[in-house]
């Protein structure tokens, strides 16, 4: 058998497509999150140098890979876009940034929290919070820039060229921000530091983010479907959604 | 030849033109009419390449302008309603710079032949900012006698100019169009001109 | 070609000299603040020197963005690029060229001056000029990818350094990391190494995007 991928990257098709999933994807991302938690808060040892507090990479560890996974699938889509002028491709990296943002965001959140009753500091200059703040700039750069533009089109386009420069930079920027953090050894912790886990607390650490990852592509297929109305509200088949012709 | 094929353009969520079909032969002349916010200019701009049309095509002797790119632009002269001329420069620095952009570099003394010819003899050294409108005007208009290039798209260049200017531009525009040439424009004014024919589009 | 549009932005300059008196003086007043915020300990300056010259160094690179295609953009030259049968990366390598040598170059000859007020070293001053004559011009060319995409657009000037401010994080770390270096009495031949491989990647790419920005913006 063979599908017709065309057929889906045509909005319409992708927004019934969409609807269809967001069941399946929503009662996965609720079982991961709850067994996830679970692992976490009751199966998982106290660590022995860390107490309880290290509970907190259950969200934080997750949280600050999804958002590093959500720039470059966002940048992917939206090079996608530029460079074979698929809408619903645009549409998807948009609909991809607050996810990432906020990802970054409760990865810095959850890092202050543990860094806290750790280093006996919020904010420490590590040089894996320090990248995570620059994604998280890199982030509000891509979602200003497109809320900046009025027309979709050249909105699309500006957002692919910044992700795809911001993609080609996050290497360089990771690179640079760890050189800094050797020639300035005073502030370096590692995040990570018990390097034999034990198997509780890395299964958790997994299923916390599938959890994670279909939290995603429920919030992502969601924003995709309220994008898709938005642009194509004037088209015959969003009218006949809104008088109910089609289900 | 210029053809344009089932050209359709959308602003935002307005349809500006659609259906739009035209070729343009060696040595005529298309008038572009219609009233304001029409879409005459966005379809000069389409035909010049600054802007995509949604759908539909357009050709340049068979060949889509987007692949021949460099190629179809080193072909055409587009002079928008604005002329692209600075202020801080004189006219003969404005119109030598115009013609490097346009890969047709010249010296002084041909840059300064070319402003006599339009009527601006003894203020080439002047900077823009002191011209009128019209004589800016003709600063821009200077460059078309100075390309080799065939097809010529004019936005509105008539505007500002007073009857000797106007026509003295006529008679630039046929002369190009009695070697070959090509020309493209949008005009409020009424101007009769020879050419092999003259094509009038438009727009609602 | 590309002689042709940097012969004719130091033309502007020179008949506009406000406009590149004004980015020097703002480079100097904030580099001059810091002490009087921090107070005047010269140890504690001189720790201080590279990093206040750089950062605002940057600031006033990037303030001054909004320049290099505005202009061109407001009365229509912008367009004749565009569609200029010659390419259009070129030119806008030359326009890069240009804002470096009317705002980066006033700036690496003004740093050894701020850094004596900062009681740097003969070695640091030197490196210090060095490093940001090597920085300077990628500040330039990454910001025409800024400058480029936010043509045109309102708060194009608050937008346009949230864009580019983070991507000059590398040359800030490591122009600042060549001063410290020396003054550690540190090899930082690697650092300007980095930086000269830096202004490499930027001068192949930063062309080709800025381009592809300004089709995209004036589409």
């Amino acid at each position: 058998m063979t599908i017709n991928w065309f057929k889906y990257a045509s909005p319409a098709s992708f927004y019934f497509l969409a609807g269809r999933m967001l069941p399946y994807f929503t009662a996965l991302a609720i079982t991961l999150l709850i067994v996830g938690l679970y692992i976490g808060f009751f199966v998982a040892p106290t660590d022995f140098q860390q107490g309880e507090a290290y509970r907190i990479i259950f969200i934080h560890v997750p949280a600050a890979w999804m958002s590093m996974f959500l720039y470059v699938v966002m940048a992917f889509w939206a090079g996608v876009g530029l460079a074979f002028n698929t809408r619903l491709s645009s549409m998807v990296a948009s609909a991809i940034a607050p996810t990432g943002a906020m990802f970054a965001f409760l990865a810095l959140w959850t890092g202050a929290w543990w860094g806290k009753p750790m280093w006996g500091t919020w904010w420490v200059w590590d040089a894996r919070l320090t990248s995570e703040l620059i994604l998280f700039f890199l982030y509000i750069g891509f979602m200003s820039l497109q809320a900046a533009i009025d027309d979709p089109k050249r909105a699309d386009k500006a957002g692919a060229v910044i992700a795809l420069v911001g993609v080609v930079n996050v290497p360089i920027i990771y690179f640079s921000v760890q050189w800094w953090n050797t020639l300035h050894q005073g502030a370096s912790v590692s995040l990570v530091q018990s390097p034999k886990m034990a198997t509780a607390m890395l299964s958790g650490m997994l299923i916390m983010t599938l959890a994670a990852w279909m939290y995603s592509i429920v919030i992502i297929l969601i924003r995709t479907r309220l994008i898709i109305l938005e642009r194509e509200r004037h088209t015959a088949w969003v009218s006949e959604l809104k008088e109910g012709v089609l289900e | 030849m210029l053809t344009a094929r089932n050209l359709e353009c959308i602003r935002g969520e307005h349809k500006l033109f659609s259906n739009i079909f035209f070729s343009v032969n060696p040595g005529e002349l298309m008038f572009v009419g219609g009233p304001n916010g029409s879409g005459k200019t966005s379809l000069l701009r389409l035909l010049c390449g600054l802007s995509s049309p949604d759908s539909g095509e357009i050709l340049w002797n068979g060949m889509d302008i987007r692949d021949l790119d460099g190629d179809y632009r080193g072909m055409m002269t587009y002079l928008g309603h604005l002329g692209g001329i600075k202020d801080d420069l004189t006219a003969l620095e404005n119109l030598r710079i115009s013609c490097a952009l346009a890969d047709c570099e010249i010296d002084e003394n041909q840059a300064a032949d070319a402003l006599g010819q339009i009527g601006l003899a003894g203020r080439e050294m002047l900077p823009a900012k002191v011209l009128s409108q019209g004589q800016r005007r003709r600063v821009a208009l200077a460059r078309l006698l100075v390309v080799q290039t065939r097809l010529w798209i004019l936005d509105e260049p008539l505007t500002a100019l007073d009857t000797a200017a106007v026509k003295l531009i006529k008679e630039i525009l046929e002369h190009n169009l009695s070697k070959g040439g090509m020309v493209i424009m949008t005009t409020h004014q009424e101007i009769v001109m020879t050419a092999a024919a003259v094509h009038h589009l438009t727009l609602s | 070609m590309i002689w042709w549009i940097v012969k004719r932005d130091l033309l502007l300059a020179m008949r506009r000299r406000s406009d590149v008196l004004t980015t020097l003086f703002f480079f100097i007043i904030v580099v001059s603040l810091f002490p009087l915020g921090v107070g005047p300990e010269p140890s504690i300056l001189r720790t201080m020197a590279s990093g206040v010259v750089w950062v605002a160094a940057l600031l006033a690179s990037m303030l001054s963005l909004g320049r290099m295609f505005s202009s061109d953009y407001a009365d229509g030259t912008l367009e004749q690029m565009l569609l200029s049968p010659v390419s259009l990366a070129a030119l806008v390598t030359g326009k890069a060229i240009s804002h470096w040598l009317v705002t980066g170059v006033p700036l690496v000859l003004m740093a050894p001056v701020l850094g004596i007020q900062y009681d740097l070293a003969g070695d640091a001053l030197l490196v210090l000029t060095l490093s940001l004559l090597l920085g300077t011009p990628v500040l330039s060319l990454i910001g025409a990818i800024g400058a480029a995409l936010t043509l045109g657009l309102r708060g194009g000037g608050v937008l346009v350094s949230i864009l580019v401010l983070p991507l000059y994080i590398p040359v800030l770390i490591f122009g600042t990391g060549a001063v410290e270096a020396s003054s550690a009495g540190m090899e930082f031949g690697a650092h300007f190494s980095i930086l000269g491989a830096l202004l490499l990647v930027s001068i192949v790419f930063s062309p080709w995007a800025t381009a592809a920005s300004l089709r995209i913006s004036m589409s």
